[in-house]
């Protein structure tokens, strides 16, 4: 089988990766796609695609409000896989899918795993999806299916515990930088940079990417001293909802490059 | 049969379905809740503030208007009765002394009619602790002096604009909340569910309910055994508490009322186990209001507590297996079934409770069928729904 794209990346590259979240669907249905073809014309490493669920716990008011827009717009996980498929017609970089466990379910867990696959995506990220119950009952599915399974830690996860995950989890460990929900902050704290430390000094078998929070160059730039990148999120999705995205994308991604204080 | 496995499961339901960051808590929950309930000295203070600070036991009380009028021998379980007007505070002394063995040092809620809200307000204001609690913004309009009630206790209420501003949301509100400060809080959650532990943690408190309706029994009726056990499920946390000693007893037959709104087929319902598929909402796996793509649906109840898209896990397994018998109440209905035991009985009962009352005359009972009607709270704070109504 060929390798997956998610290998791929990391194996090319170690450092300075950037990963863009955004909601599929926002701010028009078929916009996903348009939006992916232009984060990866301005050099983004990889692409997250949220599912729209109704109940974002984990999520703060810029992606809840996304969420929102796209689930009007009529986006749902089949559609999703349609434009995932159209996207794989353009763009060569890692896909991931990123939900909430039930829209998920109601599509049926082990297809999903399947058709996610067979559309083109790389990974999924499911954060309400519990690591013993995929690896009791999923791994072997994910494995069959070619698929990479992120699972997250936290700045409240034990060392242990996150040694324990860093064995199940695939591709590589989502790191929830802060505690909280997702959205832009303006300051990288002293929590943030505790954490990814401690997950630097652990010598886990997965790269690492963080995310929640990162939202400018500065925050971007201090995560890359500790981990293999980040991910941008609600910075990115507030872009959005502002309208045009054209020349918008390239600028964004500009600027959290700027001045890049960590070189490889 | 219908407790909880080791996996926090219920048949196929329960169990934690929560993001990572909420991981220690639940797990710090879960190694712990049922050692500090067994612990000598922890039932000795729940106790003691269950009898002198929340005012039990209940009466269970004989109602004999409408025992004529339905042919049965039908008791009110007086939950109305308790500090602060509903079963909601047995939970919340619970789980405040548990919060505070855990060192917790604040506290947060959701609250729907507010009653969970103010039993909660009450706890942190008697241990000095601070409360914050979520409430949907449709609900801090239509309840509002419960709201009142919550700010004069000390707590702070913060309405909820997300959705249809209602109970859901102020759970979503709730538990980022919680994401957010993990180390400190505790989220005393108000009825049997979330993730586990908290459906049986909650059950278990509001089991008091039903270990004393086997007491009063058998001293007014000579046995501990109902035929009848009937309460109103919006979460399902009286029910359960009301249900809970009689869930082995298979010849006591179990009913759960839920709020159908506007009617089943309305499209403005809260009947969750009538109208629901398995799903995941809030941590756990139950019986959920949701659309084919696994979005949840907007429930609507003109009850403020029983306008929930989900219920307990214990209750979607009860569903499942047959144990209980489901029925369902619309607005008109209870409306209707509240007015009748104000009038009847000179007991004014929530909306919410007055659901439970509207199965009555869709029953057929036998001349000694004994009923117990779980009165799950007085309806003060529903004054103004029942005044436009009538
Ligand atoms: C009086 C009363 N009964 C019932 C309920 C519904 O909750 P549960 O189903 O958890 O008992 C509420 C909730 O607010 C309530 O206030």
């Amino acid at each position: 089988m060929d390798m997956n794209r998610i290998d791929e990346l990391f194996w090319q590259k170690k450092n300075n990766i950037l990963s863009v979240f955004y909601t599929a669907g926002y701010p028009d249905l078929n916009d996903t796609i348009a939006i992916a073809r232009h984060l990866q014309a301005a050099g983004v490493d990889m692409i997250e695609l949220g599912i729209p669920f109704s109940d974002p716990i984990a999520d703060g008011p810029v992606i809840q409000h996304s969420n929102v827009r796209a689930i009007s717009n009529g986006m749902n996980v089949k559609t999703l896989l349609d434009q995932v498929r159209a996207i794989r017609q353009e763009v060569a970089i890692p896909v991931v899918l990123m939900g909430y466990l039930n829209p998920v379910l109601q599509y049926g867990l082990e297809k999903f795993f399947f058709d996610t696959a067979a559309a083109g995506a790389d990974g999924v990220i499911l954060p309400d999806l519990p690591v013993h119950e995929y690896a009791d009952k999923y791994k072997g599915l994910a494995q069959q299916a070619g698929l990479r399974v992120i699972f997250l830690v936290a700045p409240t996860t034990s060392d242990e515990r996150i040694r324990e995950i860093d064995e199940t989890s695939t591709g590589f460990l989502y790191a929830v930088s802060l505690s909280g929900v997702t959205g832009a902050r303006k300051q990288f704290s002293e929590e943030q940079e505790k954490f990814l430390d401690r997950l630097s000094r652990l010598k886990l078998k997965n790269p690492v990417l963080a995310g929640f929070g990162i939202s400018n160059a500065e925050s971007y730039q201090r995560v890359c001293r500790y981990v293999n990148g980040a991910i941008v999120g609600s910075a990115f999705i507030e872009l959005l909802g502002k309208g045009g995205f054209d020349g918008e994308i390239k600028r964004f991604i500009e600027m959290l490059k700027e001045d890049q204080a960590c070189v490889q | 049969m219908y407790q909880v496995n080791e996996q926090g499961f219920y048949g196929e339901f329960g169990g934690a379905y929560i993001p990572e960051m909420l991981h220690p808590n639940i797990e710090e929950l879960r190694t712990h809740y049922l050692d500090i309930m067994n612990d000598a000295s922890f039932q000795n203070e729940f106790r003691k503030l269950l009898a002198d600070f929340a005012g039990r036991p209940t009466p269970l009380y004989y109602a004999a208007r409408l025992s004529e009028k339905y042919g049965a021998r039908i008791y009110l379980k007086r939950e109305d009765l308790c500090h602060t007007g509903a079963h909601k505070i047995n939970n919340t002394i619970g789980q405040i002394l548990l919060a505070r063995r855990l060192g917790k040092t604040r506290i947060i809620a959701e609250t729907g009619a507010g009653q969970h809200g103010v039993a909660t307000a009450t706890v942190c204001a008697l241990m000095g602790m601070p409360c914050i609690v979520y409430m949907g913004k449709t609900d801090v309009e239509r309840q509002k002096p419960n709201v009142a009630r919550m700010r004069l206790l000390g707590a702070e209420v913060i309405p909820v604009t997300s959705g249809n501003a209602t109970l859901k949301d102020a759970t979503n509100e709730a538990m980022r909340h919680w994401i957010t400060h993990p180390d400190d809080t505790h989220y005393i959650i108000g009825s049997v569910v979330g993730p586990h532990p908290f459906p049986d943690m909650v059950a278990r408190f509001q089991s008091v309910i039903s270990e004393e309706i086997r007491e009063q029994l058998v001293r007014k009726e000579g046995n501990p055994y109902p035929d009848y056990v009937i309460a109103c499920v919006g979460g399902g946390s009286n029910a359960a508490g009301a249900f809970y000693h009689f869930l082995e007893d298979e010849h006591v037959q179990l009913i759960g009322v839920e709020a159908a709104g506007k009617g089943l087929d309305s499209g403005h319902s809260a009947a969750t186990l009538a109208l629901g598929k398995p799903g995941i909402l809030h941590g756990c796996k139950t019986m959920l209001m949701q659309t084919d793509d696994g979005q949840v649906t907007e429930p609507y109840s003109v009850s403020a507590g029983l306008d929930y898209p989900g219920v307990g896990p214990l209750h979607a397994h009860l569903f499942k297996t047959g144990r209980v018998t489901f029925m369902s109440a619309t607005d008109e209905e209870a409306l209707r079934a509240g007015l009748e035991v104000s009038r009847m009985e000179g007991i004014i009962p929530a909306l919410e409770t007055a659901h439970a009352f509207a199965v009555l005359n869709k029953l057929e009972f036998e001349k000694d069928d004994v009923v117990v009607m779980n009165l799950s709270g007085r309806g003060d704070k529903d004054l103004e729904t029942y005044s436009k109504w009538i």
